[in-house]
C-alpha cells in the first residue's frame, strides 16, 4: 500500500438542465479509482451545486497510480428511473507522482460527455501521499519524468543522455468487441477512452522502468502514438530518449556544462525554487569537468536484459573504456572516431528522439535516413500479443541503423516513427538523421576531455556539423564535395537534409522558409497480398519524386539545406499521398545552390522552345526574387538539369510580413515578442471521380489544397504581421475513397522587425560568447538572487488583473469562493453580495493558458515543468445537422479539446503547454444517418512561465539593476 | 474538388470586429462576404474570395457558439470553452447588447410579448434593419427585462451585474425596462420627434425621483414601478387639463417661482405646457401619456 490518493469534490457550475419540469438538476458525483467508488450527496435543484465533500481516500499501489486514471462522473439523481449521466472528467494523476511536481491538483474541469460535449464544469481537488518504496523488484516507476519536449527541458541540465527507449502495448479495441453491438455509443466511447488512458499509463510505467534500469530519471522527446488497427486491435506505442536530468539551480557545484560553448546555458537562466540556493563554485571550469561524468552508474546495464520484455533496447555490455586519448593533433580525428564508434557499437539502437542538443553534443551530420515497410494486419498470428509488432519495428530500426552506418555515422538523431493504416494494410515508417555524436555525454563512455580543443574550434565557427562524417573516397552516394565555406579545411556536401532543428551554433545566411513537396499516386483497389505488393512497389518512386521536388524547390529559393524534414506517406483505398515538409535555409558553410535549367524533351519544336525559355526566365526571376525575400546574397554559379517543373512555380509566395517554417525557430529571426497564437485547422476535400483524373491533375489538386490552406492561414492571422508561422505541422489522412483530410497545427508568433538585425548579429558573435564564459559562474549566482527578490516582490504588490501569475491565482480563487458560499448561506446577505459581486464577475476565475507546439515561450522563462499532458477524446453525434454540420461539429470538438487541456494545465498550477502536438485527428461521418464521430489525441508539457517583462520590472534592486534579459536570445550581459 | 469541412480553431479565439458587426446586423454569410469584398479587403490582403468565404464561415460558426454564452454574460466571463482576452469579452458583450435607434423607437413601451415579436417583420420592413437583427434586439430586451423584473435593488446596478454592460448601455436598458413595465406609449404621432435619448433621460429622472425606490430603497420592484402616492397626487392634477384657467394660473405660479433661477427661462416660458397630461389613468394599469416631459425635468435637474 504505497500510496494514498485523496479527492475532494467542491462544486459545480453551469450544469445542464436535466429535469425539464423544474428546469433544474439534482446533481451528485461518483469518484472512481480502480475498483473503488465514492459518492457525494445529492445537491438538489441547482445548476451550480456546492457539494463541499469530504476528502475521499483511496489506498492504492503505486503501480495502479501510474496506470489508472481518476474517473469523476457527474450524474443527475432520479428517484424513479435510472440516474442520468451528465458527463465525466478523467484526470491523469501521474504529474502528482513526481517529487518535484505540483503537490495538489485543483481547479475547474469541464464535464465532458462523448455525445453532448462539454456540459458545465466541476471543481475538484486531488492530492497524493506517496510512501517511499525501496523494493527493487517493484513494477512501478513513479518519479521518472516524461517530457514531450525534444530537447533538454529549459530548467534542467543533462548529466547523461542514455539513449533510446521504446515500448508497445496491445489490446482489443472495445469498438470491435461483440458487446459493442448491444451497448450504447456512449458506453462504447467511454470504454475506449478509459482503455486508452489505462494503456498509456501502463506504457509510461513500463518505459519508466526501463529508464530506471538504465540509470536515468527522465524521458525527453517522448512520443506516444495510437494505432487503431481495427479488428486486430488497438496499439499504443511510444519512443523516447532516456536521460539523467538535474535541476539547473542545484547542480552548479558538481556539474558544469560539459562543453565550453556557453550559448545554450546562457539561455537557460537558472530559476531557483530552493529558498536557500547552493552557493556556486566559481573556480575554473576544467578541473570540475572531470567530475562531471565520474559518477555515472555503469552497472545499471546488467539488470536490463532480465526484465526487458521486448529485448529491443540496449543489450548489456561490459568492459568499455578505450582510455583517454592522446592530446596531440595528428591522429586525433581517427582516434576520436574510434572512440565514438566504440561508444555506440554495443547499443542495439543508438537512436535519439531529440531534435535540439546540448552544445557540443552533435559533431557531424550525415543526412536523412528513413525506412518503410508494408505489413498486413490480418496476418498477425497472435493479435493480442505485442511480439509481432515488436518484430516489425525491430526490423525497421535495424534498417535505419544500417543506413546510418553507411553514412559513416554511429547514431541517429531526430528519430521518429509513424504508421498509416487503411483497412488491413499498414505502412510503418521511421526516419531520422544520421549523425556523429560526442560520446562524452553518454553514460557508458569513460573517457574524458579527448579532442576537446579541436572540437571547440570548429563548433564555435558554426560549421563543424556540416562536415561530412563519411569517407571521402568511399562515399555512400554521389555528391559534390567542396571545402567548407567557413573554415576552408573540411569537406562539406552541396546540400544537407536533416530531421533536426537547426543547431544553435549553425551559421545561417538570411532567413528560412517552409518547403513542401506534395505527391498523390493512384493505385488499384485490391485486397491483401496484392494490395501490399502494389504499395511496396509504389513507395520507392514516391520517395524519389518527393526528394526531387524538395531539391528543386530548395534550389528555387536559393537555399542549400533542409531542417525538420518530415515525410508522411498516407495510404488510402485507391490512393497514396506523400507530403514532405521541411524548413529550407542557406547554410553559410555549404556551397551556393545551383540554378535550375530546363532540358526540353523535343528541342526541335520552336514553340515548345519558346515555352521553355519563358519558363527558364521565370525560374531565374523567381530564384532572384526569393533570394531577396529571404535575404540571401551568395555568389552564384549554375549547373543542373530537370524536367517537369510546373509545380515549382505554382507555389504562391508567402504574403509580405509573413514567414513560415516547420522547425521551432526561424533561422534569422531572433526577437520574438510574446504575442503568440496556436491554432489547428482541419479541411476535408472531396475529389470527384478520382479515376478520371490524371496523376498530374491529382498532384495539382493536392498541391492547390495545401496552398489554399496556407493562404487562409495567412489571411486569418494578418493582424499579427510581422509574424512567423512556426512548427507548421501538416497531417494528411484519407478517411474514405475520395476524401482527403488535411490537419495543420502551428503557432504564429509576432516578431519585432526593427531589432531583428542587431540581435541576430549579437547571437552569432563568437567573441561575445567567449567573453561571457568567464563570467558564467558569477552570473548564475547573481541571477538567482535576482529571481528570488523578484518572487518575493511579486507577492507583495501584484495587481489582481493579472491572472497569469500563480501567486495571483491563489489569491483570486478563494475570494470568489467566499462570495459564492455567502450567497448560499443566508438569503439576507444576498443584496449585499450582489453589490460586491461585480468585482468577482469581471475578474474571471479562468487562468489564461498559452499553448504552443514549440518547446519554449518567446519572451518568457519557463520556471517549472509540471508534468506531461496526454489526452485522448472521442466525440460522437447523432444530430450532425443540428450541430452545424461536419464543420460545426469538429469546430466545437477542437475547441473543447483545447479547453480541457487548458483546464488540466491550470489545475496543475501551470499557465502554458509547450511542445503541444495533435497526434491524431480521426474523423468519420455518415451524413445520411446524420452521424459523425471524431477521435483526437493530443499531448504536451504543462509548464509555468514568467514573462521577461514581469521579471525585469520586478528586479529593481540595486545589485540586479544591471541585468538585462534579452527578449529572444536570452543573452545576459552584466 | 469540393470542400466538405473547413475549420480553424485558435487557442485564443480569433475575433474580427467587422465580421462580428456583420453577423450582429443579421447578414447571411454570402451577403457578409460581398460586403467585405466591397470594403476592399481583398486588395489589402491579397486574398481570394474563397479564402474570404472560409474565414467568414469560421467566424459565423464561432459567433453562433458564443451566442449561447452571450445570453448570460457572466457565463461568458467564467466559461472554459473559448479563451478570449477580457477586453475582447467586453467588446463582444457590449456590441451584442447594443441596439439600433430606429428599432428601439418602434418597440419602446410595448409589451415584450410573443405578439410583439410576431410583428417584428413589420418593424424590419419599416426600419430597414434585418429581421434577424430585430429578433436579437427584441430578445435582448426581453431577456434583460425578465432577469431584472423581480429583482430588488437599483435597476441600473442589477442590469450591470447580470449583463456586465457599460454604464451608458445599462442606463439605456433601464429605460427600456422601465418603459416596457409601465407601458408608456411612445409611438404616438406627437412624440415622433423625440429620440430614444430623450426618453432615456426622462426615464432616468422618473426612476430617480418618482418610483418606489426613490421613496424606500429596500422594496421589491423599487425602480420599475411608480410610487403609488405620487400617482394619486397626479390624479389630482387632472383638473389642470380640464380647466383652462387653472392651467394658466399654474403656469404663472411656476414662472414666478422659477424666474431668475433658470437660465433658459424665456425659452421655457414660451414652451410651457402641462407637465403631464393624463388622458387616462386606469386604476392599477397606469397608462400615462407624457408630453414634453424632458422640458419639465429641466428645472428640476438644474
Amino acid at each position: 500500500m504505497p500510496g494514498k490518493l485523496k479527492v475532494r469534490i467542491v462544486a459545480g457550475r453551469h450544469l445542464p438542465v436535466m429535469d425539464r419540469a423544474s428546469d433544474l438538476t439534482d446533481a451528485f458525483v461518483e469518484v472512481k479509482f480502480g475498483n473503488t467508488t465514492f459518492k457525494t450527496d445529492v445537491f438538489p435543484k441547482s445548476l451550480n451545486p456546492q457539494w463541499n465533500s469530504e476528502w475521499f481516500k483511496f489506498e492504492v499501489d503505486d503501480e495502479d497510480l501510474q496506470d489508472e486514471p481518476l474517473q469523476i462522473t457527474v450524474l443527475d439523481h432520479d428517484t424513479y428511473s435510472a440516474n442520468d449521466a451528465i458527463g465525466k472528467v478523467y484526470i491523469d494523476i501521474d504529474p502528482l507522482l513526481s517529487n518535484e511536481a505540483a503537490a495538489i491538483l485543483s481547479g475547474w474541469f469541464p464535464i465532458y460527455d462523448t455525445i453532448h460535449g462539454i456540459r458545465g464544469e466541476i471543481n475538484v481537488m486531488v492530492k497524493v501521499d506517496l510512501f517511499n518504496d525501496l523494493n527493487r523488484f517493484r513494477q512501478s516507476s513513479c518519479g521518472v519524468k516524461f517530457f514531450c519536449t525534444a530537447s533538454i527541458p529549459k530548467c534542467y541540465k543533462a548529466v547523461t543522455i542514455h539513449g533510446f527507449v521504446e515500448e508497445l502495448v496491445v489490446n482489443e479495441d472495445p469498438e470491435y468487441q461483440w458487446i459493442d453491438r448491444i451497448r450504447t455509443p456512449r458506453a462504447s466511447n467511454e470504454a475506449r477512452q478509459r482503455l486508452i488512458s489505462l494503456m498509456s499509463g501502463e506504457l509510461q510505467r513500463k518505459i519508466g522502468l526501463k529508464v530506471l534500469e538504465m540509470g536515468g530519471n527522465a524521458v525527453v522527446g517522448y512520443l506516444q502514438c495510437f494505432d487503431l488497427e481495427g479488428e486486430s486491435g488497438l496499439v499504443v506505442r511510444a519512443i523516447g530518449t532516456a536521460c539523467t536530468l538535474d535541476k539547473l539551480s542545484n547542480t552548479a557545484t558538481s556539474l558544469l556544462p560539459p562543453c565550453s560553448s556557453p550559448s545554450k546555458d546562457l539561455k537557460e537562466v537558472p530559476f531557483s525554487e530552493d529558498p536557500n540556493p547552493v552557493t556556486h563554485s566559481s573556480g575554473p571550469s576544467t578541473p570540475l569537468k572531470n567530475q562531471t561524468y565520474s559518477f555515472s552508474p555503469s552497472k545499471s546495464y546488467s539488470r536490463q536484459s532480465s526484465s526487458s520484455d521486448t529485448d529491443l533496447s540496449l543489450t548489456p555490455k561490459t568492459g568499455m573504456g578505450s582510455g583517454s586519448g592522446g592530446k596531440d593533433g595528428g591522429p586525433l580525428k581517427t582516434l576520436y572516431r574510434q572512440q565514438t564508434q566504440s561508444a555506440f557499437e554495443h547499443r542495439e539502437f543508438p537512436f535519439f528522439t531529440l531534435t535540439t542538443f546540448p552544445p557540443g553534443f552533435l559533431v557531424h551530420v550525415g543526412g536523412v535516413v528513413s525506412a518503410r515497410s508494408v505489413k498486413l494486419l490480418d496476418r498477425i498470428h497472435n493479435p493480442d500479443e505485442p511480439e509481432t509488432r515488436d518484430a516489425w519495428w525491430a526490423e525497421i530500426r535495424q534498417e535505419i541503423k544500417s543506413h546510418g552506418k553507411a553514412l559513416g555515422c554511429h547514431a541517429v538523431v531526430g528519430y521518429s516513427e509513424s504508421t498509416s493504416i487503411c483497412e488491413e494494410v499498414c505502412i510503418l515508417s521511421a526516419s531520422g538523421t544520421a549523425a556523429v555524436l560526442n560520446p562524452k555525454m553518454l553514460q557508458d563512455c569513460s573517457m574524458e576531455g579527448c579532442s576537446e580543443h579541436r572540437l571547440d574550434d570548429t563548433s564555435s565557427q558554426g560549421c563543424s556539423f556540416c562536415h561530412i562524417p563519411y569517407d571521402e573516397l568511399n562515399m555512400p552516394f554521389p555528391a559534390h564535395l567542396t571545402y567548407c565555406y567557413v573554415c576552408r579545411k573540411q569537406k562539406v556536401p552541396d546540400v544537407l537534409f536533416t530531421t533536426i532543428e537547426p543547431p544553435l551554433e549553425a551559421a545561417v545566411t538570411g532567413k528560412g522558409c517552409l518547403i513542401q513537396a506534395r505527391l498523390c499516386r493512384q493505385k488499384k483497389k485490391t485486397q491483401g497480398e496484392a494490395n501490399a505488393t502494389a504499395i511496396s512497389n509504389l513507395l520507392p518512386f514516391m520517395e524519389y519524386e518527393l526528394h526531387t521536388q524538395l531539391m528543386n524547390k530548395l534550389k528555387l529559393r536559393g537555399m542549400n539545406a533542409l531542417f525538420g524534414l518530415r515525410i508522411q506517406i498516407t495510404v488510402g483505398e485507391n490512393m497514396l499521398m506523400g507530403l514532405a515538409s521541411a524548413t529550407g535555409v542557406y547554410l553559410t558553410a555549404l556551397p551556393s545552390p545551383g540554378g535550375i535549367q530546363i532540358a526540353g524533351k523535343t528541342p526541335s519544336d520552336s514553340s515548345y522552345e519558346q515555352h521553355i525559355s519563358n519558363m527558364q526566365k521565370k525560374i531565374n526571376d523567381m530564384i532572384i526574387k526569393n533570394r531577396e525575400i529571404y535575404e540571401i546574397n551568395p555568389p552564384i554559379d549554375d549547373a543542373d538539369a530537370v524536367e517537369d517543373i510546373h509545380s515549382l512555380l505554382t507555389d504562391a509566395p508567402t504574403p509580405a510580413g509573413f514567414y513560415s517554417c516547420n522547425t521551432e525557430t526561424m533561422p534569422g529571426i531572433n526577437n520574438w515578442t510574446s504575442d503568440l497564437q496556436m491554432f489547428t485547422s482541419v479541411r476535408v476535400f472531396r475529389l470527384n471521380n478520382v479515376t478520371s483524373l490524371t496523376s498530374h491533375g491529382l498532384n495539382k489538386a493536392f498541391s492547390d489544397l495545401c496552398e489554399n490552406l496556407l493562404k487562409t492561414l495567412y489571411f486569418k492571422l494578418r493582424s499579427m504581421v510581422p509574424c512567423c508561422l512556426c512548427h507548421v505541422n501538416f497531417n494528411v489522412a484519407l478517411p474514405e475513397d475520395e476524401l482527403i483530410q488535411v490537419a495543420v497545427t502551428a503557432v504564429a508568433i509576432t516578431y519585432d522587425k526593427d531589432q531583428a538585425q542587431c540581435i541576430a548579429k549579437a547571437c552569432t558573435d563568437r567573441t561575445l560568447l567567449k567573453a561571457s564564459t568567464e563570467n558564467e559562474d558569477q552570473l548564475q549566482f547573481t541571477l538567482e538572487l535576482c529571481m528570488e527578490s523578484q518572487s518575493s516582490q511579486s507577492a507583495v504588490h501584484f495587481s489582481p488583473s493579472k491572472v497569469t501569475e500563480s501567486g495571483n491565482l491563489q489569491q483570486v480563487t478563494p475570494a470568489t469562493q467566499r462570495v459564492v458560499s455567502l450567497d448560499k448561506a443566508s438569503p439576507l446577505t444576498e443584496a449585499h453580495t450582489r453589490h460586491r459581486s461585480p468585482v468577482s464577475c469581471t475578474t474571471s476565475t479562468v487562468t489564461v493558458v498559452e499553448m504552443t507546439p514549440l518547446s519554449f515561450i518567446p519572451g518568457a522563462k519557463i520556471t517549472k515543468y509540471l508534468g506531461i499532458i496526454n489526452m485522448f477524446f472521442i466525440r460522437e453525434t447523432t444530430s450532425l445537422r443540428e450541430e452545424g454540420g461536419v464543420s460545426g461539429f469538429l469546430h466545437a470538438f477542437i475547441a473543447e479539446v483545447f479547453a480541457m487541456v487548458r483546464a488540466h494545465v491550470a489545475a496543475l498550477g501551470g499557465n502554458a503547454v509547450v511542445s503541444y502536438i495533435m497526434k491524431q485527428c480521426v474523423f468519420m461521418e455518415n451524413p445520411n444517418k446524420n452521424q459523425a464521430q471524431c477521435l483526437i489525441n493530443v499531448s504536451g508539457d504543462a509548464v509555468n512561465f514568467f514573462k521577461d517583462a514581469d521579471v525585469e520590472s520586478a528586479s529593481s534592486q540595486p545589485q540586479t539593476s544591471g541585468l538585462q534579459i534579452g527578449n529572444g536570445s536570452g543573452d545576459v550581459v552584466t | 474538388m469540393a470542400v466538405e469541412l473547413d475549420v480553424f480553431v485558435g487557442n485564443t479565439t480569433l475575433i474580427d470586429k467587422d465580421v462580428y458587426q456583420l453577423w450582429l446586423d443579421g447578414y447571411s454569410v454570402s451577403d457578409a462576404v460581398s460586403i467585405r469584398i466591397q470594403s476592399g479587403i481583398l486588395e489589402q490582403s491579397g486574398a481570394t474570395p474563397d479564402v474570404l468565404e472560409s474565414d467568414t464561415m469560421d467566424h459565423y460558426r464561432a459567433f453562433q457558439m458564443l451566442e449561447r454564452l452571450l445570453h448570460s454574460p457572466p457565463k461568458l466571463i467564467n466559461q472554459l470553452l473559448f479563451q478570449i482576452p477580457p477586453p475582447m469579452q467586453s467588446m463582444l458583450i457590449e456590441k451584442y447588447y447594443t441596439f439600433d435607434e430606429p428599432f428601439v423607437r418602434e418597440v419602446l413601451g410595448k409589451k415584450l410579448s410573443k405578439g410583439t415579436k410576431k410583428d417584428l417583420d413589420d418593424v424590419s420592413a419599416k426600419t430597414g434593419i434585418t429581421l434577424k437583427s430585430c429578433r436579437r434586439q427584441f430578445d435582448n430586451f426581453k431577456r434583460v427585462f425578465k432577469v431584472v423584473e423581480e429583482m430588488k435593488g437599483p435597476l441600473v446596478g442589477n442590469i450591470q451585474q447580470n449583463f456586465l454592460l457599460s454604464d451608458r448601455l445599462a442606463g439605456d436598458y433601464a429605460a427600456v425596462v422601465f418603459f416596457a413595465n409601465n407601458r408608456f406609449e411612445t409611438g404616438k404621432k406627437k412624440l415622433q420627434y423625440l429620440t430614444f435619448e430623450d426618453f432615456a433621460s426622462c426615464a432616468e429622472q422618473l426612476i430617480q425621483n418618482w418610483t418606489l425606490g426613490a421613496v424606500d430603497s429596500m422594496v421589491d420592484d423599487m425602480d420599475v414601478d411608480l410610487d403609488r402616492e405620487f400617482l394619486q397626487d397626479l390624479k389630482d392634477l387632472k383638473v389642470l387639463i380640464t380647466d383652462k384657467d387653472l392651467l394658466d394660473q399654474h403656469k404663472s405660479l411656476v414662472c414666478t417661482a422659477l424666474r431668475g433661477k433658470v437660465s433658459t427661462f424665456s425659452e421655457m416660458e414660451a414652451n410651457f405646457k402641462t407637465p403631464v397630461s393624463m388622458g387616462a389613468i386606469h386604476g392599477n394599469h397606469q397608462k400615462l401619456h407624457y408630453e414634453d416631459v424632458p422640458r419639465v425635468t429641466v428645472p428640476e435637474a438644474s
